[in-house]
């Protein structure tokens, strides 16, 4: 089915056949699942899951040398005073900021992600995008957090989308590719759930909500949809897909919401930081404090941790 | 710990809204010939300048009225919101928190009215608001009492100035001019407050005052309930700088609460004894929730 859906009528037959999104229906159903209460030692795991799951991420004009590399430092130990507290799954930076990030994580099992392809916007020629990967890929990234062009997937022109995909894929070589959909851009949940199915079938390894450079990032019913996606395209093509909801994504709250979703929707097997991310930064510290709270019975603060 | 669910309230307290509800505002006839439905009030809590019922949904009687029950949680996002509101407050001149705390004398004479109905000696309200009118005045005085130039040997200028600790955990007394008392002197400097009050419904009309004066969101937190379940979650709290435990009468208590607030360090005000309201409250109730910053600044250019 990939291989010959590329031109845009098969692939417009192809997603416009998909079935449509209950609004009301998903908003519900999100909506209750965030309704669970999940405590004590149930609580603990899953904040311990949630941090491994953590893509720490800084991508600011800002970011300096010192800024990644103490990020880096802060992935692999983030609680420095305890050392039972797990490494994060992955530092995600800017290009030019990953032969920063490499030597700190190398041997370390934490991975080092880069935004490429004109990010955030995507609005470049195809042979900048690939460049841009290829570059990033060689100064030592692991996985790569791709934008597909929200304006041409908005004016249906699909096989463009598609086809840059598979040539970004391609310029990847055995990094993982992750597919930003920029829900917050893409309008209707239909849309969300066809660029989904778009993006699997081009040959992402991971689809991801946004960039958190729009002010709708990541939200419960988007990554709902997100998750059915990926669970119904292992059902019919046997390959199994990851999903990241970045930005926005603010407390412990928040993401043992999202776990509960995992759960709940597709199960056990996407309940491991090789198929679940979240994009974050200022997450992480929340998880430490809950975290600390569980360890040591009363209320933490954020000054007894890092900022970043 | 056990939450009380609202059947289990002691039979005292039943035996008093029944009481209460006998004798229902029956108010005058209304325009139209007939008695009006008499309109019940729930005492809430105050934080972040909304009032929220507690997060675990308990309340408790006093005196025939339902009043929150404060949970742990509640303090917790008490704190949050202290937390938050606390860099602009603190920012804000010394000049513009004077204001805004005389703003509060001013609302709480419009509504002293209300504060005698709900049993406070009307000399006593008038205290409360001279009280609050005193605070005002100190707030860009104190810096120039406490503050210094202090004399150094090197061509440096060296300055002492008071600033605010942060977040502050009141235990307040009861009556009203204890709890002005224990709130002015903290907030008036800049500090952000969660208070657990003892007088519930005295307490959260000082808060509709509060919410209807020129006070942001968040800087003064009112939790109704049992001081002894919220205050020791406030002691141990990492996020909370210092304790004031005036109200506190249990001296176990208090001494508990002093042990534990000495883990993050916390400044802890307890006072010996029964305070007196009435004397003049010097300016200890200010200076011990203040930091000293001192900075040398080299001069000779």
């Amino acid at each position: 089915m990939t291989a010959t859906a590329t031109s845009t009528a098969n692939l417009r037959a192809l997603l416009h056949g998909l079935p449509g999104v209950d609004k009301v229906g998903v908003e519900a159903r999100a909506a209750a699942l965030g309704t669970r209460s999940v405590k004590t030692t149930a609580k603990a795991k899953a904040i311990d899951l949630a941090i491994r799951m953590v893509d720490l991420t800084t991508l600011e004009g800002a970011d300096t040398p010192g800024k990644v590399r103490a990020l880096s430092a802060k992935a692999l130990h983030p609680d420095p005073a305890d050392p039972s507290c797990p490494s994060v799954a992955a530092v995600c930076v800017y290009p030019s900021m990953v032969p920063v990030a490499v030597p700190v994580l190398a041997g370390s099992g934490v991975h080092v992600a880069s935004v490429a392809t004109a990010f955030p916007s995507g609005q470049a020629p195809l042979d900048v995008k690939l460049a841009d990967t290829r570059d990033a890929v060689a100064l030592g990234a692991d996985e790569i957090d791709m934008v597909i062009s929200r304006g041409s997937f908005l004016a249906g022109d699909y096989a463009k989308v598609f086809d840059e995909i598979v040539a970004v894929k391609e310029a990847c070589g055995d990094a993982h590719l992750k597919v930003i959909l920029e829900t917050g851009e893409l309008g209707t949940y239909d849309n969300v759930r066809r660029a989904s199915w778009l993006a699997m079938m081009a040959g992402a390894d991971f689809i991801k909500t946004s960039t958190g450079k729009v002010p709708v990032a990541a939200t419960l019913p988007v990554t709902l949809i997100m998750l059915e996606a990926v669970r119904d395209f292992r059902a019919q093509n046997g390959r199994q897909v990851g999903v990241k909801p970045a930005g926005g994504i603010r407390t412990t709250k928040d993401a043992i919401k999202y776990l509960v979703l995992i759960n709940e929707t597709v199960g056990d097997d996407w309940l491991d930081p090789d198929w679940f991310r979240f994009g974050a930064s200022s997450l992480l510290n929340d998880l430490l404090m809950q975290r600390t709270k569980l360890t040591t019975g009363h209320y933490a603060g954020p000054d007894y941790f890092t900022l970043d | 710990m056990p939450k009380s669910a609202p059947t289990a309230k002691p039979a005292p307290a039943k035996a008093a809204k029944a009481a209460k509800a006998a004798s229902v505002k029956t108010e005058p006839a209304a325009s139209n010939g007939r008695a009006r439905l008499a309109v019940r009030k729930t005492y809430k809590l105050y934080v972040g300048g909304a009032f929220p019922r507690s997060e675990s949904g308990r309340t408790y009687l006093v005196d025939g009225d339902n009043v929150a029950l404060a949970s742990r949680k509640d303090a917790r996002d008490a704190v949050v919101a202290a937390r938050k509101a606390q860099p602009k407050w603190a920012g804000a001149t010394a000049y513009n928190r004077g204001q805004v705390v005389y703003r509060v004398a001013e609302m709480v004479e419009a509504r002293a009215a209300e504060f005698v109905a709900l049993g406070v000696p009307a000399a006593e309200v008038d205290a409360a608001i001279d009280r609050l009118v005193w605070y005002a005045g100190w707030s860009d005085k104190i810096a120039q009492v406490v503050g210094n130039a202090n004399p150094v040997a090197g061509p440096y200028f060296n300055l002492s100035s008071p600033e605010p600790t942060g977040v502050v955990g009141v235990v307040a007394p009861p009556s009203l001019l204890g709890l002005v008392s224990v709130v002015a002197p903290a907030i008036v400097t800049g500090n952000t407050v969660v208070v657990l009050a003892a007088g519930p419904q005295v307490a959260i009309t000082l808060a509709e005052v509060l919410a209807t004066s020129d006070v942001p969101g968040g800087v003064v937190n009112i939790l109704t309930g049992r001081a002894a379940e919220t205050a020791p979650w406030l002691a141990s709290h990492d996020d909370v700088n210092a304790l004031d435990l005036t109200g506190v009468t249990d001296p176990e208590l208090a001494a508990d609460l002093e042990r534990t607030a000495s883990g993050t360090l916390k400044r802890v005000l307890r006072s010996r004894g029964e305070t007196d309201f009435t004397v003049d409250p010097g300016l200890h109730p200010m200076t011990a929730l203040l930091e000293t910053k001192t900075v040398w600044h080299p001069k000779g250019f």
